[in-house]
């Protein structure tokens, strides 16, 4: 996308006024609006929270090298398997890429000075913290350990952990996931730049999009689900256990209608940024620009049809499963749209391999193998024998790490020059993008293996006959956690000693690099207007050669 | 660590390898399409590496090139969902002549007991060669019981009757492990599955402390519970007559039907105002809290005995 405002190559003055320049001291950070001040709060809370989950999968990966219990007893396993689970899932995934980047980015590539509720954003991120802040108390009072399910009846009668409290947090996180849709949602009706028409607009917003619709109108079902495990709990009123008169199925009903689109919440940003990294880096337009834009919308569509593939063996009636099964051989196949239209935007691109590349690269083959195992497990007879071993422990990995967690790397790596105007050391950050592929190939490709060998999920201790595939898996992770922390450290490093940037070290289309880097505190000087379509890389190619 | 080491579980059921060669599929599948997809990056990567001579072209999408590649996974997966969705129906839909296991599941043990009367505990002794069915229910939380060896698994869930068949081919000892998460000893709520020739697996039988026949346990119960005060097939019975009825369809007083089944029997004993037959007084008292599930397996037993008794024997 190129502006009027701006003549190629896009280079803005470097100026002064920047947001993060804009004031100072804890309170101008408490109190701000600033959508991009907004941003780093949620970077900032959401680094803490991922070391956190990850403290607790070192724990995890430790306790397994050995088939006997000996680093915990089980009820200390139980409360740090589950910890991990909440604390990654409900404080790291699911904010991740929208809460960090969402708000950073959806106002600039708009070409607007804000989101549309600037308080409500900031709200946002208060209601987050407070949930999040009620789960790490809940973590220090003794902790939970019902999963990060919450399957019932033992959540809800028969556990004595801090079951409440928890759900508290969870609850609360939820209705900063809702007001960050709906924020998301009017900013983008309402506050596009002239000529910005929906058809122009970055495929990283529309993965926003779709996954906005999905938090408004997903996240309130679980939040009453959570409620009434908690009345259940507080005032045994009989919901979920039989022993009182409930239907413990109807939990497990009510969980997946929200959590199984909270897959598609955390990784349908993932494939914005993909799309975003892929173009730049191969100077392109994405092949088939309304074909992935579209499929984001079927995919949040679909996604909100087939929660039924989590309870196969649960006891529900197996005619809902054959629905439930074609259902979801049906959503894997917008997944696989995209990954061929990535492919195909490759094709007599002119590549570069940068960091950001890097991880795309590397998503799009763990994302293929993360979503092909999704058809074992959507595969009924198959599903039966693996269902809640280590393979589906393996499955979600490979699309929740090897996916999102792999593309917020490639996303803080490409956006990073942006947000704080300085740049990371690039030879560290590529060796750091291999430790991560390695690393995590060797922790999770095992657990298919001891999937497949009936190893279930959630054991403690093990027969013998799981220790080598346990013993690999825990020596990658050790490869994973190095990864992992380089690029903690390096970035925190460039803030101070980094090299500075101009306002599009790239060269990439989209407004956002139109403004200087980092962007001033209301994001543009004048309104730019768009008057080309998105990923308008034929310009600058001309001009490259 | 490494004596025991193996990639392929133990295939000792009759579906066994019908999984198998399903995953195997999956698995060409998968390695397939994930080295394509590896060749063509690195192709790519090399042929179209960024060079000062050579700009990139622009490529507009291509509608059939898109509707091709939607058709290619939409037909496999489809193709998939049908093959895996047959062998699923097999799997829950027992054949008539099996031999009928109860599973009790409870924090942090499973209770089984045989056909024929005897119990135990973590333990399945089951002869090789012929149909087994177990029907399970928990005493607490949800647990799920799961033989790898076997490739099946099922919830047993609280106040539900959940089954699972399956027909084991070789004999030997396999593990049994609870796979749904059940609190602190989940990973402890293991035991085996001790497949045995049938001849030694009569010998086995025989071998247990002889336990009550659960038919006749659940007759004595029966007659404990004062059941008999309205079941007894005489005159001015308030209650339906029992035999001859397991297994047939019942009219229900709001004019639906339901199966005569071990769940139709239970709900009955518990909830007994949930489903009203046809023609009666909704007089008969719960048993909720009075009973244990082993002693409602056992009523079952008894009702479903009298399934193939005409009532003929009682009249005398
Ligand atoms: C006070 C009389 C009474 C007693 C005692 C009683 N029942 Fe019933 N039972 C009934 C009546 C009346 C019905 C039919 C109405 C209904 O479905 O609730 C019935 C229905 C049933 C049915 C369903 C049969 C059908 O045709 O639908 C079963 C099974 C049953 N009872 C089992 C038992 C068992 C087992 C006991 C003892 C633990 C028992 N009953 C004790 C009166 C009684
Ligand atoms: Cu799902
Ligand atoms: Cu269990």
């Amino acid at each position: 996308m190129t502006t009027t405002t701006a003549p190629l190559p896009l280079q803005a003055e470097p100026r002064e006024d920047n947001y993060v320049a804009a004031g100072y001291g804890l309170k101008s950070w408490l109190l701000t609006v600033d959508h991009k001040r907004i941003a780093l709060l949620y970077l900032m809370s959401i680094t803490v929270f991922f070391c956190l989950g990850g403290l607790f999968a070192l724990l995890i990966r430790l306790e397994l090298l050995t088939p006997q219990g000996d680093l915990f007893e089980s009820e200390i396993y139980n409360r740090v398997f589950t910890m991990h689970g909440v604390f990654m899932v409900f404080f790291f995934l699911i904010p991740s890429i929208p809460a960090v980047f969402g708000n950073f980015l959806l106002p600039l590539m708009l070409g607007a000075r804000d989101v549309a509720f600037p308080k409500l954003n900031l709200l946002s991120w208060y209601l987050f913290m407070t949930g999040g802040l009620l789960a790490m108390i809940a973590m220090m009072t003794g902790g939970v350990d019902t999963g990060w399910t919450f399957y019932t009846p033992y959540s809800s009668t028969y556990t004595n952990s801090q079951v409440l409290v928890t759900a508290v947090g969870v609850f609360i996180a939820g209705f900063a996931s809702i007001l960050t849709g709906v924020n998301f949602i009017a900013t983008i009706h309402k506050m596009r730049a002239p000529g910005l028409t929906w058809f122009r607009m970055p495929l990283f917003v529309w993965a926003h999009y779709a996954t906005s619709l999905i938090m408004v109108l997903g996240t309130p079902v679980v939040a009453v689900t959570i409620l009434l495990v908690a009345i259940e709990r507080l005032f045994h009123v009989g919901i979920f256990d039989p022993a009182l008169g409930g239907d413990p199925i109807l939990f497990q009903h009510l969980f997946w209608f929200y959590s199984h689109p909270a897959v598609y919440i955390m990784i349908l940003p993932a494939m914005g940024v993909m799309s975003e990294i892929v173009s730049c880096f191969t100077r392109k337009r994405i092949f088939g620009y309304k074909v992935v834009a579209l499929s984001s919308l079927a995919i949040a569509v679909l996604g909100f049809l087939v929660w039924g593939h989590h309870m196969f063996v649960s006891g529900q009636s197996i005619y809902a499963g054959l629905v439930f099964s074609l259902l979801t051989m049906l959503v894997a196949v917008p997944s696989a749209i995209k990954v061929f239209n990535w492919l195909a935007t490759l094709y007599r691109g002119s590549i570069k391999f940068d960091t950001p590349m890097l991880y795309a690269l590397a998503f799009i083959g763990l994302f293929t193998i993360g979503g092909l195992t999704g058809v074992f497990l959507g595969a009924l007879a198959l599903d039966v024998h693996v269902h809640d071993t280590y393979f589906i422990v393996a499955h979600f990995h490979y699309v929740m790490v090897g996916g999102v967690v792999t593309m917020y790397l490639g996303a803080l790596h490409f956006w990073w020059p942006k947000m704080i105007g300085r740049m990371y050391p690039t030879f560290l950050a590529k060796v750091a993008a291999a430790l991560v592929f390695i690393g995590f190939n060797l922790t999770f490709f095992p657990q298919f293996l001891l999937g497949y060998l009936g190893m279930p999920r959630r054991y403690h201790v093990y027969p013998e006959e799981f220790q080598v595939l346990n013993v690999l898996s825990t020596a990658g992770a050790s490869v994973l956690g190095f990864g992992f922390l380089l690029p903690l450290c390096y970035l925190l490093w460039s803030i101070k000693y980094g090299k500075k940037v101009e306002s599009n070290p790239w060269d990439a289309c989209g407004l956002e690099w139109t403004t200087t880097s980092p962007p001033p505190k209301h994001n543009f000087h004048d309104v730019p207007v768009v008057e080309e379509e998105a990923y308008d890389y034929a310009k600058r190619e001309a001009l490259r050669v | 660590m490494f004596e025991d080491f193996s990639l392929f579980p133990d295939a000792a059921s009759s579906y066994a390898s019908r999984v198998d060669s399903l995953y195997l599929f999956l698995c060409t599948m998968t390695a397939v399409a994930s080295f394509g997809i590896l060749c063509a990056v690195v192709f790519l990567s090399v042929r179209y590496r960024r060079r000062a001579d050579r700009a990139a072209e622009q490529l507009e999408g291509s509608l059939p090139l898109e509707i091709f590649w939607s058709a290619i996974p939409a037909v496999l997966f489809v193709g998939i969902f049908a093959w895996a969705a047959k062998l699923y129906l097999e799997m829950y839909r027992e054949p008539a002549d099996c031999m009928e296991f109860y599973v009790t599941g409870k924090q942090w043990m499973w209770k089984i007991q045989h056909p024929t009367g005897q119990r135990e505990i973590n333990t399945l002794h089951i002869p090789v060669g012929r149909p087994v069915k177990l029907t399970m229910i928990s005493e607490d939380v949800i647990h799920d019981f799961y033989v790898p060896a076997f490739r099946i698994k099922r919830d047993v869930v609280p106040g539900l009757y959940t089954s699972e068949w399956f027909e084991a081919t070789k004999v030997g000892t396999y593990h049994l492990f609870c796979a749904e998460y059940c609190g602190t000893k989940h990973s402890e709520m293991i035991g085996s599955v001790i497949v045995m020739e049938p001849a030694e697996y009569e010998a086995w039988l025989g071998g247990q402390p002889a336990s009550q026949d659960p038919v006749e346990a659940g007759r004595v119960l029966f007659e404990n519970l004062r059941c008999v005060t309205c079941h007894d097939a005489g005159k001015n019975q308030r209650g339906p007559d029992l035999h001859g009825r397991f297994g047939e369809t019942v009219g229900l007083a709001n004019g639906t039907t339901v199966l005569f089944d071990e769940a139709y029997t239970r709900t009955s004993i518990l909830e007994p105002k949930h489903d009203i037959a046809v023609g009666f007084e909704p007089v008969m008292p719960t048993y909720e809290g009075q009973v244990t599930e082993t002693q409602i397996q056992q009523l079952i037993a008894y009702v479903k005995s009298l399934a193939t008794d005409t009532g003929e024997g009682q009249q005398k």
